[in-house]
């Protein structure tokens, strides 16, 4: 026979499993979410090849009655007699939206951390993060509205573009968006060198620049070279801004001030008009499922690139 | 700790310093980048506020729109958003401070722990887009469909609605959560934990009555700053549940008497309302006023949830004794 307090304690101890099991299903719960995007997002992809060949998604020989011949059609137009459903402009499309903007932030925001964290006072950072912070709280619809409505009409004044909404107009918000990430993750970066490296570089007659390029930046390039990688990422998912200011034109071209359509873009703009079941909702999904496989390798990268520096600081 | 804190270095000061023109250059041009991601902050503000402000009046935030949204207010879309705000964080809310509550007192350092950190990273990189895909893929088609089969009701469950553009930007917030929430139980000192687990009590009673209290600043801060990210949010509820224009409010008599929110029903949504104004009405120059005006709103709504969100943090890690933002 158990005594009476033995049994609350059995019940204690009971409870106390219970309670950890809960927790610990909420603890896998993003890698449990994680998988699931990557099923739901395949599985719906995947209905696309029973109909459609892994190689439309390059381009289809389509006869063109002008030329009198098939012509290698490398096109995205999912509503149409023929229909085509080329990746090849879309990601163009990504690419010259994200590399530019990538550009841009990693100049302008690797630049403001070397700034917050070698030269600017305790007090002036402290007042400045928060002022990144409040950047990067506006909602990515107010800064796509901001460059369609505002900055579209600027740039096509000042640099007289043929289209008003392109691809360097998309870039500029997208720069913005991630602009304060590059710069957070970087200077987390610049401060984690320790002291002693910049005392040594100093004590051998270094000027502060040159300590800052001869010995911080080196010693910090892994964390700096993370926040862009993660900033280009963000920058290829980066949808509202994108679908209202690039014009959303599917054409595969380098020049940066022409209309584009992005991947992200592409699904924000048709799957709400397409019948679910159909060859173009499958195709939509194959377009997303490319777009997570970007952004997910992208992220791990950059991911290891951190967890291997956090390792490094902490011995 | 801060590396550039209050010792100085002697030999830098002591150093005759010639004035080199590439450092005074190099030093004026991060100045200026530092300026960029200011102005841009203020320029976006100020440019919105003289656009929009004239269109705002009372009746603007207390009246539907009329006449093919040419006119009216934007009622419905304020109602909606803090609706499918709430809906959000009581999905998201419990399950991220229950997960970093597991993250930081029970899963260890170990092979595990890095695995759930880096999930919690990705997740916080998915494109929003995706989520919108996801949410059309597992909660209405997969969930919702399997929830009628099972109810018998129809096409109730399996088709877009409030409920399930919530669950959506639930997840996309849920980083956000359990980041902060670590963040605040981290800031917990070991020797509190030290002292209750001494005194006999069990783990979770010492989670639940010492760590959790003083941890709560930081919890309602994250909770703050996921609300803020849910309302700007519009790529995944692009497809979950929002409405183009809806007569009626996403409310449903609960027992016939309580009003309550109905998370059956679709609803139309600030940032939603932007973007469908901006890009997709028939005449978007005639209703610039009104887009400008809701923009408004919305930057108002997410720039006052960010500052709340602020300067909770700096009071509350003042009262924890920690100066450093």
């Amino acid at each position: 026979m158990p005594t009476k307090q033995s049994l609350t304690q059995k019940n204690i101890r009971l409870s106390e499993r219970a309670i950890e099991k809960i927790l610990l299903l909420a603890g896998i719960s993003s890698v449990v979410l994680i998988g699931l995007i990557f099923i739901f997002l395949f599985k719906e992809a995947v209905f696309f090849f029973q109909t459609a060949s892994p190689f439309d998604l390059i381009g289809k020989w389509v006869y063109d009655e002008w030329a009198s011949k098939n012509i290698f059609n490398m096109m995205w137009q999912a509503v149409s007699k023929i229909p085509k459903y080329s990746l090849v402009p879309l990601i163009c499309g990504s690419f010259l939206v994200a590399f530019p903007a990538t550009l841009i932030s990693a100049v302008i925001g690797i630049g403001c951390a070397i700034y917050l964290s070698e030269i600017a006072s305790n007090k002036t950072r402290e007042t400045l993060k928060p002022t990144l912070e409040l950047l990067a709280g506006i909602p990515s619809v107010v800064l796509g509205f901001f460059m369609l409505a505002v900055v579209a009409t600027v740039v096509q004044n000042l640099l007289g573009t043929k289209f008003r909404l392109n691809a360097f107009v998309g870039s500029l918000g997208t720069a913005l968006c991630v602009l304060p990430i590059i710069i957070t993750i970087s200077e987390d970066a610049l401060r984690a060198v320790p002291k002693e490296l910049r005392d040594a570089s100093y004590a051998l007659g270094a000027t502060k620049w040159q300590t800052i390029f001869g010995t911080v930046l080196p010693a910090a390039i892994s964390g700096i070279s993370a926040a862009v990688i993660l900033g280009f990422g963000r920058a290829l998912g980066e949808t509202m801004i994108v679908v209202m200011a690039t014009g959303n034109a599917a054409l595969i071209t380098l020049n940066i001030f022409s209309s584009v359509r992005t991947m992200t873009a592409n699904i924000a703009a048709e799957l709400g008009a397409v019948a679910q079941g159909s060859e173009h909702y499958y195709a939509l999904f194959v377009v997303g499922s490319v777009l997570f496989a970007f952004t997910f390798i992208l992220n791990i990268f950059s991911e290891i690139i951190l967890s291997g520096m956090r390792r490094k600081l902490r011995m | 700790m801060t590396p550039s804190s209050s010792v100085s270095y002697p030999l830098q000061n002591l150093s005759v310093k010639p004035f080199n023109l590439l450092e005074a250059c190099l030093e004026v041009l991060v100045r200026l980048f530092i300026l960029i991601p200011f102005f841009s902050l203020l320029y976006i503000m100020t440019k919105i506020f003289q656009l929009g402000f004239p269109t705002l009046s009372w009746e603007f935030l207390t009246q539907p729109p009329v006449d093919g949204m040419t006119h009216g207010g934007i009622f419905p879309c304020i109602f909606g958003t803090l609706s499918i705000t709430i809906l959000m964080i009581l999905m998201a809310l419990p399950l991220g401070v229950a997960a970093a509550i597991y993250l930081t007192e029970y899963a260890g350092q170990g092979p595990f722990f890095r695995i759930i950190r880096a999930a919690v990273n990705n997740l916080a990189g998915v494109p929003s887009i995706i989520f919108g895909l996801f949410g059309v893929g597992f909660f209405i088609l997969f969930m919702g469909r399997n929830i009628d089969g099972v109810l018998k009701s129809g096409l109730l469950f399996g088709q877009p609605c409030m409920l399930w553009a919530a669950a959506t930007l639930a997840v996309l917030v849920l980083p956000v959560i359990i980041v902060s929430t670590e963040e605040a139980l981290n800031a917990v000192p070991q020797s509190h934990r030290a002292a209750s687990l001494a005194l006999g009590a069990t783990k979770w009673q010492t989670i639940r009555d010492v760590v959790l209290p003083q941890a709560r600043g930081g919890i309602l801060t994250g909770a703050i700053l996921a609300i803020s990210r849910g309302a700007g949010e519009t790529a995944p509820i692009l497809f979950t549940g929002c409405a183009y224009f809806l007569p009626r409010l996403p409310v449903v008599n609960l027992f016939g008497v309580i009003p309550m929110i109905n998370p059956l029903d679709q609803f139309m949504e600030l940032s939603y309302h932007i973007f469908i104004m901006a890009t997709q009405s028939t005449d978007a120059a005639k209703t610039l006023p009104i887009q400008y005006a809701t923009t408004l709103v919305l930057i108002t709504l997410t720039f006052l949830l960010n500052l709340t969100a602020i300067v909770f943090r700096i009071y509350f890690r003042k009262k924890l004794g920690q100066v450093s933002i």
